[in-house]
């Protein structure tokens, strides 16, 4: 009995005195940490993707915290919203960007791509990029081996089995960038998101001449120019046999995807445009005049004008808003309400009126 | 008999054109140059298209210390510099010669003759290798010009002549010491006098015993120059296992050079053209490539100009029959299997090796049960389970502290996993990566100083 009292006094005793050491050694070395920190850190998404630069979304918010110039740090995952509500309560101006989201560019499905040997090496792309071109006549295309897929902390990238070739759910992607990273082959890009996950991209990024391109690959960019010549946005440069859509100027117009003549230009989340019966007699009207508008059965109208001056014929598409509006009865009322309110119609191409 | 301490393997020797005479390969009609066919940076074109050339005559000047010139091997028109398909299939820089007869620059002696005497310097020597293009024939395509230029402050004690041929299949070195030993030690004492040593070792494995016989034998003439017969173990043809195999030194791990322990490795080949260079003012132009395969049907080593397409070398030996899986470019330890067999021969190419069925095809990959035989595998004493692991995990800085840049890439990690694991292919990745950052490192840190 008497063992016991003593062993559970020497306990007590002890536990008590190692309390007090540790809590005056806790006030000897308490770091002092800004609790606008915490704070900060529950505001963002907290997937510790590193899609900011920093390596998990702690370190984001120490930056936030300490620098005065926010400008240059931004969420991926959080977006603008995040980074506005983190500014507003950081009393700090900061960046805003537009949501973006992974776009693959390489469209050599195996059905387009023919295999001209197999690898049977370690299964990464880094690895096989390392070695030599790849299972096709490609230099430049997807391998398909998923480095991405692996690099994805939001399983928002596939490989599919019937392309072969990677695949973006753009609800999941959250524009952290690892997956560009992870390509070694610099294929996925990081565009410009549009509503509906709507998209229209070069899916080829050979920069081999166009006759060897196209021996290799079906579907690859051979750089002919078509597109350049009919994007009235100045968005698509030729570099290099190679066509590229910049996300920033590209309204979306689709006329590039019917000229393109492999299908290098992808179109998704909108049906493309009908294929026009080459309207040239409509060209050779004076300027001014609007031509007569071939209607695609059962999807949106689709209006063809001349615009002013020496501008090929354009095609735009207007929105369901302006069609509902008063003048959009007929095709033409709407070009010519436009005209007499001395407005541009290619501002219809925005699905906007300009005011 | 002597070997390196640590790691290797033995695998089937298969040395099946052993016994064949080196045959001269019918000129080719075009030629490939590519302008990096060796360490270092890529030589500068100096002729264009539609330029006339002599066979011999230089086409592309070193760019800088650490790079070769390059010499038309055949005469005809230069057609195009441009980018060509190599065999790996990625585009690289190419001089395109079509050939029109075979007229050879007037300096260079072609007669057979032995031509022993050499009274020049050792600058003159190693002036006289760079201007030829010499670099290493064994595959590593160093350039030799820069191994012989020993740095101040360092001193060179002996020349060690790598006759080892340790890489299954290829017989090139092996048949040139038998066809051309006694030019082959010409050359050994001409490196001597250029890096100033009186010790010479030629070392080759106790599978070439003819080979060791008939150097010995010619070896007496000579003055300084041993010939060490050496077990037979792979890769023991690996520079910095061949050194302490012969001498016992261990080099020590990158930055380090063979040089630091005193000994400047060279191959036989190499020391063939040396000769050639030398004394004859032969550029490097032609080599021997060994055709091989277990169904080849005539395995054979060929005496071929660079710039020959593949193709033509496995047509001269047979041509390729069906069950063909795999062609690689240099032996099936090291060498790199190949997409295009229109891609030429290079300095560097000693053979062409055809894999057949199940050989050409890698059994499918299990788990590692960590049974370290890769670690008692490995000549360097590193740790390739582990590396391969970190390399797939990305972690470069602690590849870079376990020293994944001695890596000599033999492959004996690989052949040696019971679980077929893809090591080396990591391994290489690593590799390649923390040496891409140590670069970049230094690059980033030279401007301050």
């Amino acid at each position: 009995m008497e063992v016991l009292f003593y062993t559970i006094l020497t306990l007590c005793v002890l536990g008590v005195l190692a309390a007090v050491i540790l809590y005056f050694v806790a006030q000897k070395f308490k770091v002092e940490e800004d609790p606008r920190i915490d704070d900060v850190e529950k505001m963002l998404p907290g997937a510790n993707c590193g899609g900011c630069g920093f390596a998990g979304c702690r370190g984001l918010s120490e930056a936030l915290v300490k620098n005065d110039d926010i400008s240059s740090l931004f969420c991926p995952v959080g977006g603008s919203e995040t980074m506005k509500a983190v500014a507003a309560y950081l009393g700090k101006a900061a960046a805003e960007k537009e949501p973006q989201t992974a776009t693959v560019r390489c469209g050599g499905t195996c059905e387009k791509r023919p295999r001209t040997n197999q690898y049977d090496g370690a299964k990464s792309c880094a690895v096989a990029a390392s070695l030599y071109v790849g299972e096709t006549g490609c230099a430049f295309g997807c391998l398909g081996y998923g480095d991405c897929v692996v690099a994805c902390a939001f399983d928002a990238i596939h490989i599919n089995p019937e392309t072969g070739l990677p695949e973006v759910d753009a609800d999941k992607c959250t524009a952290c960038g690892a997956c560009v990273k992870a390509c070694p082959k610099m294929i996925i890009e990081l565009r410009k998101k549009w509503p509906k996950n709507r998209a229209v991209y070069v899916s080829c990024v050979s920069k081999d001449k166009g006759a060897v391109t196209i021996k290799a690959c079906k579907a690859g960019c051979i750089g002919c120019g078509k597109c350049e010549k009919v994007c009235a946005f100045g968005a698509i440069t030729i570099e290099n046999n190679l066509a590229y859509i910049d996300p920033q100027k590209c309204k979306l117009c689709r006329k590039c995807v019917n000229e393109c003549p492999t299908g290098a230009i992808k179109l998704i989340g909108m049906e493309p445009l009908p294929k026009v019966a080459k309207a040239a007699p409509a060209a050779t009207k004076p300027a001014g005049e609007a031509a007569a508008a071939p209607k695609a059965v059962g999807g949106p109208a689709t209006i063809a004008l001349k615009a002013s001056g020496s501008n090929p014929l354009l095609l735009v598409h207007p929105t369901k808003a302006v069609m509902e509006s008063k003048a959009a009865t007929s095709v033409e009322g709407v070009i010519v309400e436009l005209k007499e309110s001395g407005k541009n119609p290619l501002c219809l191409v925005r699905g906007k009126r300009a005011e | 008999m002597k070997t390196f301490p640590m790691g290797g393997v033995h695998p089937q020797e298969n040395k099946l054109s052993r016994a064949k005479a080196i045959e001269v390969l019918p000129l080719p009609e075009v030629v490939q140059i590519p302008l990096g066919q060796h360490i270092g940076a890529p030589a500068t074109a100096i002729v264009a298209k539609g330029d006339k050339v002599l066979t011999g005559q230089k086409i592309a000047e070193a760019t800088g210390f650490m790079s070769a010139n390059i010499h038309s091997p055949i005469s005809g028109t230069v057609e195009s510099v441009d980018m060509q398909l190599n065999g790996q299939g990625l585009r690289q820089m190419m001089i395109t010669i079509k050939r029109e007869g075979d007229e050879w620059v007037e300096t260079i002696d072609r007669s057979t003759e032995i031509k022993r005497a050499c009274d020049l310097d050792g600058a003159a020597i190693i002036a006289k290798i760079k201007e030829a293009g010499i670099v290493g024939m064994g595959g590593a395509t160093f350039p030799t010009h820069v191994k012989l230029s020993v740095p101040p402050g360092k001193k060179a004690e002996c020349l060690i002549i790598n006759g080892v041929e340790c890489e299954p299949y290829l017989t090139s070195d092996h048949r040139t010491m038998l066809e051309m030993g006694e030019e082959m030690l010409i050359g050994v004492e001409i490196l001597m006098k250029a890096i100033a040593v009186d010790k010479a070792y030629v070392g080759i494995e106790n599978n070439k015993p003819d080979a060791i016989a008939h150097l010995t034998k010619l070896a007496e003439q000579f003055k300084g120059i041993e010939i060490v017969p050496l077990k037979v173990m792979y890769p023991q043809g690996g520079e910095k296992q061949l050194i302490a195999a012969i001498t016992g030194r261990q080099v020590p791990p990158p930055p380090a050079l063979p040089i630091d322990v005193g000994a400047v490795v060279c191959n036989a080949s190499t020391t063939y053209a040396v000769y050639r260079a030398v004394q004859k003012n032969m550029p490097l132009i032609e080599r021997v490539v060994t055709v091989t395969g277990k169904q080849m049907k005539e395995p054979k080593n060929l005496l071929t100009r660079m710039g020959t397409p593949i193709q033509s070398l496995l047509e001269a030996a047979g041509g390729l029959s069906e069950e063909a899986g795999k062609v690689i470019n240099g032996g099936p330890m090291m060498g790199r299997a190949m997409v295009n067999l229109a891609s030429p021969v290079t300095k560097g190419c000693s053979g062409i090796t055809v894999m057949y069925g199940a050989d050409a095809e890698r059994k499918e990959a299990g788990q590692c049960m960590k049974c370290a035989k890769c670690v008692s595998a490995c000549p360097m004493g590193l740790e390739p389970y582990w590396l391969a692991k970190m390399a797939k995990k990305q972690g470069w800085e602690a590849l870079e502290e376990q020293m994944i840049t001695s890596c000599i890439e033999c492959g004996c990690c690989q052949s040696s996993c019971p679980a077929y694991l893809p090591l080396l292919d990591w391994v290489r990745l690593g590799k390649q990566t923390v040496m891409g950052l140590i670069r970049a490192r230094m690059a980033a840190q030279a401007p301050k100083k």
